[in-house]
Parts: structure tokens; sequence; C-alpha cells
């Protein structure tokens, strides 16, 4: 066999990989409102956490289930159930990327993807933030 | 004008000079090289050389100062500058002083720079003749090129209104805008820095990234190189001087890389070493790339061919690190990665795109115009050699590179104002990961892992040229055997449990393991059988079985691993979905709660929350769990892990597992949630027994009796001397669930008065006291029942099975890939075996003893 034909052999099966690959469901960024038009299907949204709604979470009971309610600019709301555990900056987190499906009345939730203003700190607004607290505690 | 007080402004202007003075060496530089290699004339050559070298060290020197006076600013706590008031604290302990440095965009540049720095001034010391008549001028030019871009990254000057850079000494005050920097005495009100932030505060922080940048500093050198023989026109010669940089570069940066896997295995609780991140990606694809290009040198070392790859391979094995510092420090990844910079800036960004674009674009259309004269062997090769084999490897792992660098750069193409659209148009939406984005890597890479097992073990027997028939079927007789026994063994004694992803799946994982013990034991009996146990060239096989040996690790560690705490044990949940092939449950209640000295069941353990301790810094706090294998009785099968937590402003918490390491395994646990909330407060009362010896009483779950009243103690609790005045009481408490529980409240009088020593019973929410003595030999006795738990934590545990095989199988590959490096840079032989001695002992010490 020919170098040259191995290689466009290797080429053709790495571009059938390719194309099986995109074949894949690859999910899509959705709003609240978008996705509740496709229940069921796996999507990511892009929302905020509804601080006037509560969190439940009590791990005594059941540690493997966290509810809150999850806003998104559009002015979208849902509420959001989460089997694990509640991730330890979730109040403090500014925007949080939610990933799962649309089940009638709730999100559920399967990864949850926390921006947080601590997390990675070159975030003027948050130094700002700080320094008025310090001082004005003085 | 205002004058500020307290302020030390001189450092920052020394450093603010430094780094423009190492801008300007390195442009020097850069020109004296330039004319260094445009000259024909050999004295001339010489004198631009000498100049440009004298220029790079002044250029080194400047970069050097910048470090230690970033290093001092940081260490001494002057806030006023920006840089130590982000990343510096007062709190913070002095070894991860260097730490901050590198955490903050700026510094991590300059982490970049010296390093290039570094290898720019090896490169000039280096004596030998055709390297001073040929190769050291265009290698310094790229690199003084790469200097001159990292330079302008943190200069800080504005250029009419745009910030070239960010300047590592720029001050608080000018950063934020704040009605306190118009007070002079600001400085005061500055009580601490932001500090480090508390995930990163770990002794990887303080390695892991210098190798890293080490090993991406050193993927300029074969670029280099590659641009040094399109310049020369010397087409092939630099691939024999690149070889031990590539071997050097190929072994720093696979640690760098799983220095990174093991960082977030050991100390962040991702559950795991690898997880398919893009900014892991974009560290992994620049490797794959290299040891593709690797391959192909050595291909054309040895017959000539392959030349065209390996310049391809060389220029794309940096352009993919550029990329990738494009990908994490452009904050495009943004909602996708845990680990990426976030934006440092518009201006920033479009530097950082004209990085990547001026080293990409005019290289690659300098390879394409020069393709041509690049000599080829236009003569077919045989199949049956090794040179054919060892290019479809590198093939392999080149599209392997290809594929993951598309999947991870899907963000970029939502960015992308034409493809953006089109997206939006056929997918119906913005492009996102699918449902299970690791099985989208994994599912590719068991190909690629077959594939490449498979040629490991094969290769090698193979000849450069032409093998004889029947040699290969002989060689390879043995190590088949011996494959087949040990995959059968496996497959009988120690199956593989991952029905996640149907039987197919399953299949490609056993055939992957198959070729990867073929491919282990092929390597380990070439280096006997052909090699005749000469280790001089072992380290090629020794890096393959090294290589294969990892691969093995990780299928088998992250196939069979298991989550012990199933909360489903305590029947607390509910399943939620069943797995399509075992029909077991498959969800993810891999939350447990452990209440306070309540031994609960989790896997082949009994795990008890003993108590807490505070760490040193602030807001840390250790959990004492102590583990018990309820099958053996060993020793060994008990301890305590201590997975600790910062509990932040605000109840905010970051985790910090703990793992104890077995031979076969190892058990990896970290607190997933660790807040009591307010409502846990106590307000119950202590209610008062006066109790004799022997007598009964009850409480609200049951019963309890005083059992006896012991004066002086001496035991595991207590130690006193018959001088002291201490009297403890045994009290068991029997729940109606008929429950024994024992309590040892003590009392005790010293000269500061009365001391009461209270004993809980955490599982009956219990807290009891020894109140006082009453007449006629009797105690009384607190009893506290409150109505809330009063102290539980959530745990998440997994065992990961061989796991060490993957860190062992790193060690290996490095030293293989090292001893490759000695003897290709001809390193005399005591030196060599110093530089594997003091290598193989950093390498066992980060992956095996340390942590």
């Amino acid at each position: 066999m020919k170098r040259t034909h191995l290689i466009i052999l290797i080429g053709i099966a790495a571009l059938i990989v390719g194309l099986l690959v995109f074949s894949v469901d690859f999910s899509t960024y959705d709003t609240i409102q978008s996705a509740k038009n496709k229940q069921g299907k796996f999507v990511h949204l892009i929302a905020k956490l509804d601080k006037s709604m509560p969190i439940t979470y009590d791990p005594i009971n059941n540690p493997n289930y966290l509810s809150f309610y999850a806003v998104d600019s559009l002015g979208g709301q849902t509420k959001v159930v989460y089997h694990n555990s509640k991730p330890g900056d979730l109040e403090k987190s500014e925007r949080i990327v939610l990933k799962g499906k649309m089940q009638q009345d709730h999100f559920d939730c399967q990864d949850i993807l926390l921006k947080c203003p601590s997390k990675y700190k070159d975030d003027k607004k948050m130094l700002e933030q700080k320094m008025k607290e310090e001082v004005s505690s003085k | 004008m205002i004058q500020f007080e307290g302020e030390h402004l001189l450092p920052g202007q020394i450093g603010h000079f430094f780094v423009i003075l190492a801008l300007v060496s390195a442009m020097v530089s850069l020109i004296g090289f330039v004319a260094a290699f445009r000259t024909p004339d050999l004295q001339q050559k010489q004198a631009w050389q000498k100049f440009s070298s004298i220029s790079f060290g002044i250029h080194f020197i400047s970069i050097i100062t910048i470090f230690s006076i970033v290093f001092y600013i940081c260490a001494n706590h002057y806030f006023e500058y920006m840089y130590a008031y982000k990343h510096a604290s007062k709190e913070l302990e002095s070894k991860f002083l260097l730490a901050c440095i590198w955490e903050g965009q700026e510094g991590s540049f300059l982490l970049w720079s010296i390093w290039h720095a570094t290898i720019g001034l090896v490169m000039l010391r280096i004596k030998n003749e055709n390297h001073l008549s040929r190769w050291k001028a265009p290698v310094m030019t790229v690199i003084t090129t790469a200097q001159v871009f990292l330079m302008l990254m943190i200069l800080g000057i504005y250029f009419f209104d745009v910030r070239i850079g960010n300047s590592l000494f720029t001050l608080t005050r000018y950063e934020i805008p704040g009605p306190i920097f118009s007070q002079p005495n600001y400085l005061s009100f500055i009580k601490d820095g932001m500090g480090l932030n508390v995930l990163l505060r770990n002794y990887w922080m303080v390695i892991h990234p210098p190798i890293l940048f080490l090993g991406f500093a050193l993927t300029i050198v074969p670029f280099a190189y590659a641009f040094a023989g399109l310049q020369t026109k010397q087409y092939g010669d630099w691939v024999k001087p690149a070889m031990p940089w590539v071997l050097l570069c190929a072994g720093i940066l696979g640690v760098g890389i799983m220095m990174g896997g093991k960082w977030a295995y050991e100390s962040l609780s991702f559950g795991g070493y690898w997880a398919w991140d893009p900014v892991e990606n974009a560290s992994l694809v620049p490797w794959l790339i290299l040891i593709a290009g690797l391959h192909t040198m050595l291909i054309y070392k040895a017959t000539g061919r392959s030349l065209r790859a390996s310049y391809l391979f060389a220029i794309l094995t940096f352009v993919f690190v550029l990329y990738s510092t494009f990908l994490t420090r452009t904050g495009i990844l943004g909602d996708t990665s845990v680990h990426a910079f976030t934006e440092a800036g518009k201006a920033i960004n479009v530097m950082i795109g004209l990085f990547v674009l001026t080293f990409a674009l005019p290289m690659l259309s300098y390879l394409l115009f020069n393709l041509k004269k690049i000599p080829t062997i236009h003569q077919e090769e045989d199949t049956n050699t090794r040179e054919f084999f060892m290019f479809i490897g590198a093939l392999v792992f080149f599209f392997a590179a290809l594929f993951i660098i598309l999947i991870t750069s899907i963000p970029v193409y939502s960015k992308t104002p034409f493809l953006k659209d089109l997206i939006i148009k056929l997918h119906k939406g913005p492009l996102a990961m699918p449902e299970d984005a690791e099985f989208l890597y994994n599912k590719i890479m068991i190909l690629v892992a077959i594939i490449i097992g498979f040629l490991t073990a094969v290769t090698q027997y193979l000849k450069y040229k032409k093998t004889p028939a029947g040699y290969l079927t002989k060689q390879l007789r043995y190590p088949i055997i011996a494959t087949v026994v040990l995959s059968i063994a496996l497959f009988l004694l120690y199956p593989i449990e991952y029905h996640k992803h149907g039987l197919g799946f399953l299949i490609a994982i056993y055939v992957a393991l198959f070729f990867m013990i073929y491919a282990i034991i092929a390597n380990g009996m070439y280096i006997f059988l052909v090699l005749k146990s000469n280790l001089k060239f072992a380290g090629g096989s020794l890096a393959h079985l090294g290589f294969t040996l990892m691969i093995a690790g990780m299928l088998i560690s992250s196939s069979n691993k298991q989550v012990i705490s199933d909360s489903s044990v305590n029947g607390i949940n509910v399943p939620v979905a069943k797995d399509p092939m075992t029909k077991k449950d498959d969800n993810p209640t891999e939350n447990l709660t452990l209440i306070r000295q309540v031994p609960t069941k989790m896997g082949d353990y009994q795990v008890t929350f003993l108590k807490d301790s505070a760490g040193n810094e602030k807001g840390r706090k250790f959990y004492h769990l102590f583990f018990q294998n309820t099958n053996k009785q060993s020793e060994n099968d008990r301890f305590v892990l201590q997975p600790d937590v910062y509990i932040m402003k605000d109840n905010n918490m970051s985790s910090n597992p703990d793992t104890r390491s077995f031979l076969t395994k190892d058990i990896f646990t970290y607190i997933s949630f660790a807040i009591n909330t307010k409502e846990n407060e106590d307000t119950a009362q202590f209610k008062t027994f006066v109790m004799a010896e022997g007598e009964k009483n009850y409480y609200g779950n049951g019963y309890f009796t005083l059992d006896s009243v012991v004066k002086n103690p001496n035991n595991e609790k207590f130690h006193f001397t018959p001088n002291d005045i201490a009297l403890m009481a045994a009290v068991t408490f029997v729940s109606k669930d008929s429950m024994h529980y024992k309590a040892y409240p003590l009392i005790q009088a010293d000269s500061l008065g009365v001391l009461q020593v209270d004993d809980t019973v955490y599982a009956q929410n219990l807290f009891v006291r020894f109140v006082g003595i009453e007449e006629g030999h009797k105690i009384k006795i607190g009893v506290k029942e409150s109505s809330t738990l009063i102290d539980f934590v959530t745990v998440k545990s997994y065992i990961f099975p061989y796991i060490i095989l993957v860190w062992i199988g790193l060690i290996v590959m490095a030293f293989g890939i090292m001893m490759s490096m000695v003897h290709r840079a001809n390193l005399s032989p005591k030196l060599g075996a110093v530089v594997l001695v003091l290598i193989s002992i950093g390498l066992c010490y980060m992956f095996l003893f340390a942590g």
C-alpha cells in the first residue's frame, strides 16, 4: 500500500468519526422560556439565582435534594431541582449555568456551573465592593 | 496634588523601568539576530550575534529583577500596589508567596517569559560549531520575538487611549475608583489584601505552574528550529539539534499536565484527575502534536522520510500552545470551564489574538511556500517497516489532537461572526456540549487508545527500511501468549464493571485494556530480548511502557470507580432512574450525611464522624472521619481521613478532599456540605438528676444509669494523678431501640476553681454534665436534650482502584523520555546519571509520597 493512499484512508476514517461526533445530540443554550417549550430536552440555561425565593436544602433528611428558583435576563422563572449536594457558593454566585431538562413544573438539573466573583478575582467590581465594605467598617 | 502617606513608590518605579528595559533589550536583540541571519558574511554575523547576546543578557537580568521586585512587594504586603492587593494577604503563609505571583494573568506571563529567557540563555551558551554558524541567529530570532510580545503584555503604558498590557506595578488607587483614594491616609484603611484564592492554597499551586509553563515555553524550541531549517535552507539538518529539546519538552509538558491532574484529584473536589475540561484539553493538545512530531522526526533521522510532517507538527505544537493561551486567557471559554482566567480587558485580548496570529500565519505560509523545496523520498516504502507504523501512530495522535481541539473550541464558534449565525440557523440555538460531554471524548479516545496500544506493542519489533519475513511473528510470539493469559485472568478475576454506556463500550474498554497489556509486555520484553538490557537505548521502550501503563491505570480506575457514599444505603433516597444495562439504580445519590459519632456504613467501611478541628488558616476546618473495614480487622484497615473545608464569609465553602492510598485502591473523600444553619443553635436547658451509683432515671428517648463514679481517672480520655481532685461519672444511656451509649462527664477542682468537662451522646442529641456532689454518696448529673441535631457533615466518597498505576506509569514514561533525552543530547555519563537520578527522585516524591 502506498503511504499517500494510507493517509487518505486515515483521513477518511477521521472524517467519518468527525461526522459521527457531530451527529451527536449537541445541546443548546436556552432561555428559561424557550426551554419550557422543549420539555424533556437536554439544554443549558444561563440564569441567576432568584434571591427572593427560598432555597431548600436539608442535608440531614436528604443530602441529595436541593431546590431553588432561577430567573434569567428575559424575566423567565423556574423552580430548579438538583439531586446532589448544595454547591458551596450558590448564594454568592452572579450567574449560574444549569444543565438539565425541563420537566413540567421544574427544571431537573444534572450539573451546575457557578460563576462567582470570588473564584477568580480579576474583577474590579468585586474589589470596589470589598474596598467599600472595608472602609465603612472602620 | 495630594501627598499620600505611607506609600512605597520606589520599588514600583524601578520595576517599571526594568519592564521597559526588558522590552527594549528584547527588541534590540531581535533586530541584531535578524541582521545576523541575513548577512552571509561570517565575521559580520558573529559581530551581530555578540551584540545581540549582550542585549539578551540585559533582557534576562531585567526579567529576573522584575520578578524579584514583584516578590518583594507581595512579601512586604505593599497593598498600594494593585498586584499585591489582589493576590497577597497578611495571613498567607510564606510558602504561598510564589503562588500568589503566578495566580494572576500578568504574573503568569512573567513566569512564561522567565522560562523563555532561560532557554534563550542556554541557546546562547551552546558552543557547537554548527550551532554558532547556522542555528543560533534564527532560533534566537523566534525566541526574542515571543519575548517582545510577552513584555508588551506586562507593559502597562497608554498609547493614546489604549493601555498596552497590564503592569504588575500599577497602584491600587489608579485601578479602583473610590472616595477613599482622595484621602492622603487611605493606606491606613486597607488592612489586608484579597489574598490567594483558597482553592489554590496548596503546594501544587507552588510547583505545578512553573513546570507546566516550562513545558509550554519549551515548545517554542522545535518551532524555532523549524523556522531555522526553512531560513537556512538546510531543510533537514535542524532535526538533530532539535531532538533533545523535543524530548525534554515532551517529558516536562507531560509531567506538567499530569501534575495538574494529580492536583485536581488530590485537593480539588472535582472527583477525579481528568475531566476533559477545556483548560485541561488546551494543554493536552500541544503535547499530543509534539509526540506526533517527535516520532516523525525519528523517522526522518532513520530513513529520510516524513520531513514535511515534522515541520508541520513542530510548528503546530507551539501554535496550539498560543491558541490555548488565547482560549484560557481571553475569557472566551466563559461558561464552559471551571479553571479559565477571567477576562483582563479588551486590549489584552486583542494582543493575545495578535500574538497567536503573528506566529501562526507567517510561519504556516512560510512552510507552504517552501513545501516543494523540502526534500522527500518519492519511492514508496514497505508496509512492514518501523517507519510506516510509526507514521500511522503519529497521524492518529495528530487527528486525536484535532478532534479534541475542535470540540473544545465550541465556545469560540459561537463568538465567530459568520459561523455563529450559521450554527444558530442549523442547530436552532447556540451550540452547547451534549448531555454527557465526557463520553463524547471517551468514546473517541478509547479507539485512539486501541490503535496506539497495538502500534506501541508491535512497531518496535519492526526494523527501519525493511523487516525480514518471519522476524516479527517470531519475536512477538511470547508477548502475545503472555498477554492473552493475563487478559483472561483479568477478565475472570477482576472484571470491568462499567455498564453505563452499554455493551459496545464495555467491549471497547476490554479491547483497549488487552492492547495496553500487550504493549506493556511487548515493550518490557523488548528491553530484555532485543536490546539485551542495554539501557542506553531503552528510553523509548520504557517511555512506551510507562505511557501504556498509565492508560491502563486510567481505564481500570475510571471504569471501576465506585461510589461508597451512596445514601440509598440509609434508605433516605428515592431512586430517580434505572441504568438501561444493569437495571440497577443509576442516580447521583452520591452524598451521604454523617451524624457525629454515629457509625454509618459506606461500602466495606464503617465510617464515624469523630470531631472537627480548626486549621492554621482562618476559616479552615478539618473533619476527622474514622474508617473501619468491617471485613478485615488489621491495623491497616482502620484509619482517619481528614478532609477539610474553608468556610468563607456569608457561609460559602470550598472543600479539599483527603485520600487514603493503598496499593490496590485509593479511598477518596471530601466534604460536600458542612454548614450548620442557625436553626441548629441550641436552646435546650440542662435538667439535673441526683443519683447514686447503680440508680436509674429517664430521659426523653429512654433511660440511663449511673454505673460508677471514678476518682482521678487515668484512662484513654483523662490522665489524672492521685494528687489531683477530679471525679468522673460513667453513665450508660439506653434508648428505646435498646442501643447503649456511654458517656463520661467529669468535674475537676484546682487552684483556678471548678471545671466541668461535659460529654456528648450525639446519636441521642444529648449533652451530659457532672454538676456536683450531694450528701450520702450521691452526685448531680445534668442532662440536656437538644431538639435539633447537633452536628453533622455531608460527604462524598469514592474508591479509585489501582489508581497508583496511573502515577507509576507517568513516572516510568517521564523517566524513559528523559533517558532518551540524555542519550540524544550526548550528555556525559556522569551528568546524565545525575540528571536521571534527580528526575526520578523528584517524580517519585511528587506523585507517590507527597500530599
